[in-house]
């Protein structure tokens, strides 16, 4: 299947569920929420990240890679054994699924920064995981990372999102987070890597929307040592939030208040307080205001956040219920895996609503 | 006819329904099923669950009532009927909508009837018991559309925008301070109380059709929102 063969009307799907006890719940709710919003996909796409999933190695980064063919395989393996001792390294288990014939070789390994070249380089940890990943996604043909982050994983192909639950076998993970996505790309041919979550250290993105904006903050956003490689404006977002949060130190609510800034007339009616920050935000970020429709689900470790754009041209709904809590395009999604509920509630565009672990990360 | 759509696809639920001699429908268990009852004439249907976006698209003259919420595009281009929610609604509720009227007990999302028009005798209705989110009556060209907040919400009876691009139709918001930043091609008039009559029958049908007393909704004050004739929109795109 070829994007342009056919019309669908039809828009993304993103769910998340958050059980802030950090108490773990298979995959398999995730499956089940997202198979209920299924008319939004078309088949192009499907994903999902869990967090706190991998606690045996949850001091080791975990790295996703698909390879193309062996040869892809052994240069990127060469690479990651010059730049990373492997703790462990595996298939990563999938089960015979119906279209997922020409699947890629999918590997996964727990690694950390080889100790003597993390020491000459003189960079932090994080910054030298992201710099390798951006060697390996960059200067090795066929082989693409696209998970890397302590203690999650992201796990996502072609398909529709509840078959590709069904293929990677995520009813045997547990986590204490989950996203989920089902696509309908507008831009770019579906393939395996341009599937959602993107991910970028523990961050993840899941998105539906469509960004008018793309080229202005893939601009702004290179010029910091990020490369867009994809086309796509889930991976711009990913990049946009990673270099707010961990390089600029902003928090959470002001990364929202930079990418999903409100209108100047709207700014002009807050209190003074809120005025000077979001006026100092806008100014100090004018590129990284993102335009056009979006909802996202941005995963980090302890957390979720859900956002619209400032305009909501995109739906999204969150709940409650006890411990748990639930971000999804459509209520039928949290229904569908929590009926009854404290409440539910539609977040106003440009408000961002984080659900966090209680007593911090895990 | 009563069944449970647990399980079911849009199509089949839709087909079940239209295959029936029964002229009511009772549904339980919806979950997300779109287009339910979509272009669907001389039904009643009663629905319990969530069900999906689209609900009651194209409606020509059914009785529709939900149990529960509603998600998105409720009565999208809707041409006659009734549909009411007990519960809140999603976004672009009554979308394009041009006849009948829906009722909602509950909070509407974004862009409640955006580009609702009229047409002779067709002059859709919305009435909202609680609040509506931003952009409310975007574009509207025709119809009336009627914000109660009956509980008072403090987050305000309407959010932002309300009645950009508004060039027809009326909007009553049942307020006693305007909402802030009207555009200035919508013109706003205080009322103490509704006396219109046409406006009377609406309220009175709202409030039977919740079971709550009709007396106290006709009391304001209320503004009246209908596009400034002295103030339209030339040379707001073009230089012409």
């Amino acid at each position: 299947m070829i994007e342009g063969e056919f019309r669908d009307p039809s828009g993304c799907a993103i769910s998340g569920v958050i059980d802030r006890t950090g108490r773990r719940m298979s995959g398999a709710c995730m499956i089940r929420s997202i198979a209920t919003m299924h008319d939004r996909s078309n088949g192009l796409g499907g994903g999902f990240a869990g967090y706190g999933i991998y606690p045996e190695f949850k001091e080791y980064y975990a790295f996703h890679l698909f390879y193309d063919d062996v040869v892809a395989k052994k240069e990127g393996e060469d690479f990651i054994q010059r730049h990373f001792d492997i703790a462990f390294q595996s298939a990563i288990p999938t089960r015979k699924t119906e279209g997922f014939g020409d699947a890629p070789i999918i590997f996964r390994y727990f690694v950390l920064p080889d100790a003597r070249k993390l020491e000459t380089r003189r960079l932090d940890e994080e910054e030298y995981v992201v710099r390798c990943v951006n060697r390996i996604n960059t200067e090795i043909k066929g082989a693409y990372v696209f998970s890397c982050g302590k203690n999650m994983g992201i796990f996502k192909a072609v398909g529709y999102p509840e078959d590709v639950g069904e293929f990677y076998r995520l009813d045997e993970y547990e986590g204490y987070a989950w996203t989920c996505h089902g696509r309908y790309p507008t831009n770019t041919p579906g393939w395996w890597g341009g599937a959602h979550p993107f991910g970028l250290l523990d961050y993840s993105v899941v998105h539906n929307g469509e960004i008018s904006s793309y080229d202005a903050n893939r601009r702004y956003i290179e010029m910091f040592g990020y490369k867009c490689n994809l086309q796509t404006d889930t991976e711009v977002i990913t990049y946009i939030v990673d270099f707010l949060l961990r390089k600029q130190k902003l928090t959470l609510r002001e990364v929202a208040k930079v990418i999903a800034a409100s209108f100047w007339t709207t700014i002009a009616d807050k209190s003074e307080e809120e005025r000077r920050e979001e006026t100092y935000l806008r100014k100090a970020f004018p590129s990284l205001l993102i335009n056009g429709p979006f909802s996202i689900i941005f995963g980090y470790t302890g957390g979720l956040m859900a956002l619209n754009d400032r305009l909501k041209l995109r739906s999204m709904v969150v709940a409650e219920r006890g411990d748990r809590a639930y971000i999804a395009s459509e209520e039928c999604a949290i229904r569908a895996i929590q009926p009854e509920l404290d409440y539910v509630r539609a977040p106003r565009g440009g408000e961002p609503v984080i659900f966090e672990l209680k007593g911090g990360a895990p | 006819m009563k069944f449970s759509a647990q399980g079911m696809d849009h199509r089949t639920l839709n087909e079940r329904v239209r295959a029936s001699g029964d002229s009511l429908a009772e549904i339980a268990d919806c979950l997300g099923q779109r287009y339910i009852a979509a272009g669907l004439s001389g039904k009643t249907l009663r629905l319990w669950g969530t069900p999906g976006n689209a609900l009651g698209a194209y409606l020509d003259g059914c009785s529709i009532e939900v149990f529960g919420n509603v998600q998105d595009a409720v009565g999208d281009t809707m041409n006659d009927g009734t549909i009411v929610v007990h519960g809140n609604a999603g976004d672009a509720l009554g979308y394009a909508m041009r006849g009948g009227k829906i009722f909602v007990r509950g909070d509407v999302g974004y862009r409640a009837g955006i580009h609702m028009k009229a047409y002779k005798d067709h002059r859709p209705v919305i009435v909202v018991g609680g609040v509506a989110g931003s952009f409310l009556g975007e574009y509207q060209a025709g119809g009336v559309l009627v914000v109660l907040d009956l509980d008072r919400d403090p987050a305000g009876i309407v959010g932002n925008f309300c009645g950009t691009g508004m060039h027809g139709g009326e909007m009553y918001l049942r307020c006693a301070a305007l909402p802030h930043a009207l555009p200035a091609q919508v013109r706003a008039e205080r009322l103490e109380r509704v006396e219109d009559p046409e406006i009377l029958q609406i309220l009175s049908e709202y409030a039977a059709a919740f079971g709550i007393p009709s007396a106290g909704l006709a009391e304001g004050p209320y503004f009246r929102l209908t596009p400034n004739t002295e103030n339209p929109y030339r040379l707001l795109y073009t230089n012409n």
